[in-house]
């Protein structure tokens, strides 16, 4: 069934939508990722214009983290009180984002720097955390009861403003929280996605969160910063398409429940093993793209770009 | 000497409305609804003439519909350090968003360059672009680029023995629109050529246009953003509170 889309002015199978919106929703259900660097190069693929593409998904993202999140809500595995202090930061990060991004625009490489962004944040995050839970899998499986020591955070441990996060089991400053959140916010809006594939990693591995609870609290903050994102673009750019926001949001949204009960069934250390392969296959395809000769050398786009 | 300019004028016009273009068309508008898959405008006439049919070579007809006309920018891919980055760009002052050429006959045969250079009618000559920069060589390579990119979409057509003629008198011919067409105004021109020479010219627009929930829709998005803005994210507060609602349904019973 063919549906023409008002903003994207396109027309396109109502099918394919549900179904990408669909997988990609598990996979934002199972990682707490909001799927947005999955989706939105597959939005491109099928002749979206990227532009359209970006905004639009930003609206999806909120839609499967906020079903994602009543999921996480119910279990208890939301963090708000940390949700909260990283979101402080998100907002912030969110609106210099888009000042890079504006600027960047004006020097006309947008693109370039964009799919460079993508690589090197996808290629280390997956990386690490790929080799982080083989290391995982390893220890469990050997010195079977070797007590799992929490790393040491000799500098995060020292700063002040300390608040106590109880469901984290964390005292910890909430200076590293601010600048996860606001570095995690500029990158997002620089590549058009909600964050999750570098806030998660850092959840764990910078601030010491337990991996069930960085899941519902990534998503928590997640719905303020793609809202956020949503209405810049909506009032900007005139770019959100709420058809195409519907058909995927159906999709994400029954796709995020049927993967957070996925997730709930899966060891940590599979999740993230999982998560890291999926990261590195993106950007290997995105390194591709980069490196090999493409089909068509030319392409074309709306006047204006300078 | 102004007067005779004026007469040789009119002589020339006379001449040239000896045979006109009386058209119908299937629909005179095109609406874009949300489950538009593209359509086929029926194009039919009729040469209407006043004296007998003249000798020489027979009538051929020429439809030339095109889509608004916008400017792009055309970009070429390089190889830099190692990867492939967009290098140089040329501004393509005005190109159409969908050109479809029909003719009766093999296009170089039923119009001449020379005509064709006057009326525009080939899908390069409407293409206009000198914003290319001087530094460039290849700065056709970009016109050339957009063509071929928007043949395989099917936006640009070139259907050449599609218009069917009878008698020197009726034609018809269709012509299909594709499923990502734009709004706004299509020019739709109509060119009777004897021996590749135009002898008349006729023209009339096809309104293509968002109705129902399209326009709505659209309309909204421009006019009231903020408002647009926030009823798509209630939509998906909405459906992400409504997905996770059933599913807790599911799971009781």
């Amino acid at each position: 069934m063919m549906i023409y889309l008002p903003i994207a002015e396109v027309s396109v199978n109502a099918f394919v939508l549900l179904g990408l919106g669909g997988i990609v929703g598990v996979l934002s259900g199972m990682f707490g990722v909001g799927g947005g660097f999955l989706m939105t190069p597959l939005l491109f693929f099928i002749g979206i214009p990227p532009a359209v593409a970006v905004a639009t998904e930003a609206n999806q993202i909120v839609a499967s983290s906020f079903s994602g999140v009543l999921a996480h809500l119910k279990r208890k595995t939301v963090d708000l009180k940390m949700g909260t202090v990283l979101l402080v930061g998100g907002l912030m990060g969110a609106a210099v984002g888009v000042v890079i991004f504006n600027y960047l625009k004006a020097l006309g490489q947008v693109d370039l720097l964009v799919r460079l962004c993508y690589v090197v944040f996808l290629g280390v995050v997956g990386a690490l955390m790929f080799v982080e839970s083989l290391n995982a899998i390893r220890r469990a499986k050997g010195a079977s009861g070797a007590p799992k020591r929490r790393r040491q955070r000799g500098w995060i441990s020292k700063m002040p403003l300390k608040m106590r996060f109880h469901t984290s089991g964390l005292y910890i400053s909430v200076i590293p929280p601010i600048i996860v959140g606001l570095l995690v916010g500029i990158l997002a809006a620089i590549m058009g996605v909600g964050g999750g594939f570098i806030m998660v990693p850092a959840m764990i591995y910078i601030l010491g969160m337990p991996t069930k609870v960085v899941v519902g609290t990534s998503l928590f903050q997640i719905i303020f910063v793609t809202a956020f994102t949503t209405l810049l673009h909506a009032t900007t750019n005139f770019t959100v398409d709420m058809v195409l926001a519907v058909l995927l949001l159906v999709g994400g949204v029954i796709g995020a429940q049927i993967g957070a009960r996925i997730g709930v069934k899966m060891k940590a250390e599979q999740l993230r093993i999982l998560l890291a392969i999926m990261v590195l296959a993106v950007c290997g395809k995105l390194a591709m793209d980069l490196l090999f000769q493409p089909a068509e050398l030319y392409s074309i786009g709306a006047a204006g770009g300078h | 000497m102004r007067f005779a300019l004026a007469l040789v004028c009119l002589i020339v016009a006379t001449a040239a409305s000896a045979e006109n273009v009386v058209l119908g068309l299937s629909h005179k508008s095109v609406s874009i609804t949300t489950n538009f898959d593209g359509s086929e405008i029926l194009i039919f006439g009729a040469v209407k003439r006043e004296a007998a049919l003249p000798a020489g070579p027979p009538l051929e007809v020429v439809i030339a519909v095109a889509g608004p006309q916008q400017p792009l920018t055309v970009r070429r891919k390089a190889k830099r350090l190692g990867i492939w980055v967009n290098t140089d760009e040329v501004e393509v002052d005005s190109a159409p968003a969908f050109y479809a050429i029909a003719t009766s006959g093999p296009f170089r045969s039923v119009l001449s360059h020379t005509e064709d250079l006057r009326h525009r009618v080939s899908i390069a000559r409407v293409i206009r672009s000198v914003g290319a920069p001087m530094h460039l060589e290849n700065a056709v390579d970009f016109t050339k680029a957009v063509i071929r990119i928007r043949e395989t979409n099917g936006l640009y057509q070139l259907r050449e023995n599609s218009v069917e003629v009878t008698e020197e008198t009726l034609f018809k011919t269709s012509i299909a629109l594709p499923a990502n067409l734009i709004e706004g105004a299509y020019p739709t021109r109509i060119f009777l050529t004897r021996g590749g020479r135009v002898v008349s010219d006729y023209e009339t627009v096809i309104e293509v246009k968002k109705v129902g929930l399209e326009r709505f829709l659209f309309n909204l998005s421009r006019q009231d953003p903020l408002i647009y803005g926030l009823l798509s994210l209630a939509i998906a507060i909405f459906a992400g509170w409504g997905a996770s609602a059933v599913f807790r349904v599911f799971q009781r019973s």
